[in-house]
């Protein structure tokens, strides 16, 4: 049985908790606290002065009664320590932490003991990856050290100091550019997913009960991204109308090289520095990274060090022999950048397993090259039948979370996602990529998968053909 | 360009604004950084492109290029390019009739089988092998190396020799194996 979020009956008292207890003041607003009751009824006194109480609201004493039924326990036993210590009380045993002296503040926070993420997956090797553990993240932002990594060479260090980007060919203007030279430039910010193209291409293989979203679908990460747009750039160098292709370089070991159609730079492309607040991680490519949203990820050059103007693309290694893709009648696809609509249900999910009966909120991320996800269904009998899943914002090119309640009875079921962008591209089935590909075709495997669940809520790795 | 299919060639529509005048808020350029000298150019452009372009004076010989290849690639390629995992192999012609990767999966990708472009090789063998060591390598040692690996993969003739000319005039079996991405949203999979 499945039902919408929206509608869900714990979600909507949940909600109207929040609100009751947040009727009468702005503490709420000028403090940004979290949905926690206790915080603010035993802190606060009543109404803020001066605060017209809203008709039809009920105090903040009745709503603590109301919700003292269930949160009781934690009213009494989460006191505030400088409270505590006015009034004189002792210090309570350690089974108690709201009464245990807490940390002081800190220069660079870290996450909580108790809910660690899963790491990435390093192979230690020099050409080689770590996967993001999708399955422990929440929301769409990956947390920088967690997106995902695939080198062709290992990470460079780099000094940003002595960094330069050249930007020369069929340029009326070339130029050598610092990274503050770059930072002086109208600059965006967007938000975007990265995927490489072999995203999915261990499960197509062989596919094994025991893998995780991770493992599967490790190779994506979505970040909020600064930089410069590339048309700024090329602009700035007097591009020549000539111009069809640019070539990209990066200052890894192996000097990675990736031939790209100008069109991308004067539609959506940047050249970016900043990556969820900050600046970019070494693994993504510090000091500067091209960033081709929607576009496999080996395109998106990192450690950008030259942007080279042309008539046509180079035909480097990895565009030729490496990310290209046969197929069924004897050819081979090539310049295949954009990533096509894909969704992967997050939870339930391996490693986990259902304990309970009932009510789960069964979630995941969707993402499409082409633009916006505009539809995600959901599936709990292979595929029998669908079921329109609540999506959060959905960005263009970004993942989008998708989430739906679902009552599991105790019977053996499916979990299947499938996703449609703004183009009316649904995500095809295994059967179906096959048939219009061929067996050979590993890169884009966007297929729909999902998850098996046992009648003793063990979760397996589930292709649905 | 002689080498370079229509469609790569001139098959997008590109309109860039390089004439761009400006407006008072954003002028036609920003004055940003500094011009980008020949010397600059020069130490970073290694790029080959398949007309040959961009390939080095001199030239390298298959014999040589062999003893090479044994001294800086055999120890992740295998003595005979056979590959050595996770190492890619390098060497192989079959299957020599059609071009079947799409429906058999177990096919193993070679220089001699799937790559479409002999330019690639010494491009890829300059800027990125060996992989501890990149750079290394001279540019005649780069010929040498590129020579031996087309030789053993039956392209060119035993103790060949190869400079620019001869090598941007080699026609690979794959060549003509590629295709533009066609795949273009909506309902339809490709």
């Amino acid at each position: 049985m499945i039902g919408s979020t929206s509608s869900n009956v714990v979600n909507e008292l949940d909600r109207d908790g929040f609100r009751m207890a947040c009727a009468g003041c702005t503490i709420c607003d000028r403090t940004q606290l979290s949905m926690t009751a206790e915080v603010h009824t035993v802190a606060d006194s009543g109404v803020e002065p001066g605060h017209a109480q809203p008709a039809g609201a009920i105090s903040r004493r009745e709503a603590i009664e109301g919700m003292a039924g269930t949160l009781g326990v934690a009213l009494v036993a989460t006191i505030p320590v400088a409270s505590a210590a006015q009034a004189g009380v002792s210090p309570v045993a350690a089974s108690a932490p709201g009464r245990l002296m807490g940390a002081p503040t800190s220069a660079l926070g870290v996450r909580s003991a108790f809910a660690p993420p899963a790491p990435r997956t390093p192979t230690g090797q020099l050409v080689g990856s770590s996967l993001t553990p999708l399955h422990s993240l929440s929301g769409t932002l990956t947390p920088s050290d967690l997106h995902f990594e695939r080198h062709h060479a290992g990470v460079p260090a780099i000094d940003p100091a002595t960094h330069r980007l050249v930007i020369h060919g069929l340029v009326d203007r070339p130029l050598t550019l610092s990274v503050d030279d770059l930072k002086r430039f109208p600059q965006v910010t967007r938000i975007h997913f990265v995927e490489c193209s072999g995203n999915g291409r261990a499960a197509w293989v062989s596919p094994a009960p025991d893998m995780t979203p991770q493992r599967t679908d490790g190779l994506t990460s979505n970040s909020e991204w600064t930089g410069v747009p590339l048309a700024t750039l090329f602009r700035e160098a007097g591009a020549r109308r000539e111009a069809t292709w640019f070539l990209a370089e990066g200052a890894d070991a192996c000097l990675m090289t990736r031939s790209v159609p100008m069109e991308k730079a004067l539609d959506d492309a940047l050249v970016v520095w900043g990556q969820n607040g900050e600046a970019l991680r070494p693994e993504q490519g510090f000091p500067l990274r091209l960033l081709l949203p929607g576009w496999e990820g080996n395109a998106n050059v990192k450690w950008l060090r030259r942007l080279e103007l042309g008539t046509a693309p180079w035909m480097t290694r990895w565009e030729t022999s490496k990310y290209t893709d046969p197929l069924r009648d004897g050819t081979a696809r090539i310049f295949s950048f954009v990533m096509d609509a894909k969704s992967i249900i997050t939870t339930p999910a391996v490693p986990a397993r259902l304990a309970d009966r009932g009510w789960h909120a069964v979630s995941g991320v969707a993402w499409s090259g082409r633009g916006r996800i505009t539809r995600v269904e959901v599936s709990a009998d292979s595929g029998s039948t669908w079921h329109d899943a609540d999506l959060g914002p959905a960005l263009p090119k970004a993942h989008t979370r998708f989430s739906m309640m679902w009552n599991w009875t105790g019977e053996p079921a499916v979990l299947l996602s499938r996703a449609t962008d703004e183009t009316g591209y649904v995500q095809p089935t295994r059967q179906a990529l096959m048939d219009a590909r061929g067996a050979g075709t590993d890169y884009h495997n966007n297929a729909i998968r999902g998850w098996r669940v046992d009648a003793d809520g063990g979760i397996a790795f589930h292709w649905e053909t | 360009m002689r080498r370079i299919p229509a469609w790569i060639a001139v098959g997008l529509v590109v309109g860039c604004q390089a004439a761009d005048e400006g407006t008072a808020e954003t002028p036609a350029t920003w004055g940003i950084g500094r011009a980008a000298t020949a010397a600059d150019i020069a130490t970073l452009d290694l790029d080959v492109a398949p007309s040959g372009a961009g390939l080095p004076p001199g030239s390298g010989d298959a014999v040589r290029g062999a003893a090479l290849y044994q001294a800086q690639c055999a120890t992740c390629h295998g003595v005979n390019g056979e590959g050595i995992a996770p190492n890619p192999p390098l060497v192989g012609r079959e299957p020599r009739e059609g071009f079947p990767f799409g429906n058999d999966p177990k096919l193993v990708r070679t220089i001699g089988n799937y790559w479409p472009e002999a330019t690639t090789l010494f491009d890829y063998i300059r800027r990125t092998m060996p992989l501890t060591a990149p750079g290394s390598l001279s540019d005649p040692d780069v010929y040498s190396v590129t020579a031996h690996l087309l030789v053993a993969n039956e392209i060119l003739p035993a103790g060949a020799t190869l400079d620019s000319a001869s090598l941007a005039a080699i026609r690979m079996p794959a060549r003509d194996r590629f295709v533009r991405d066609n795949r273009q949203g909506g309902r339809e999979v490709r």
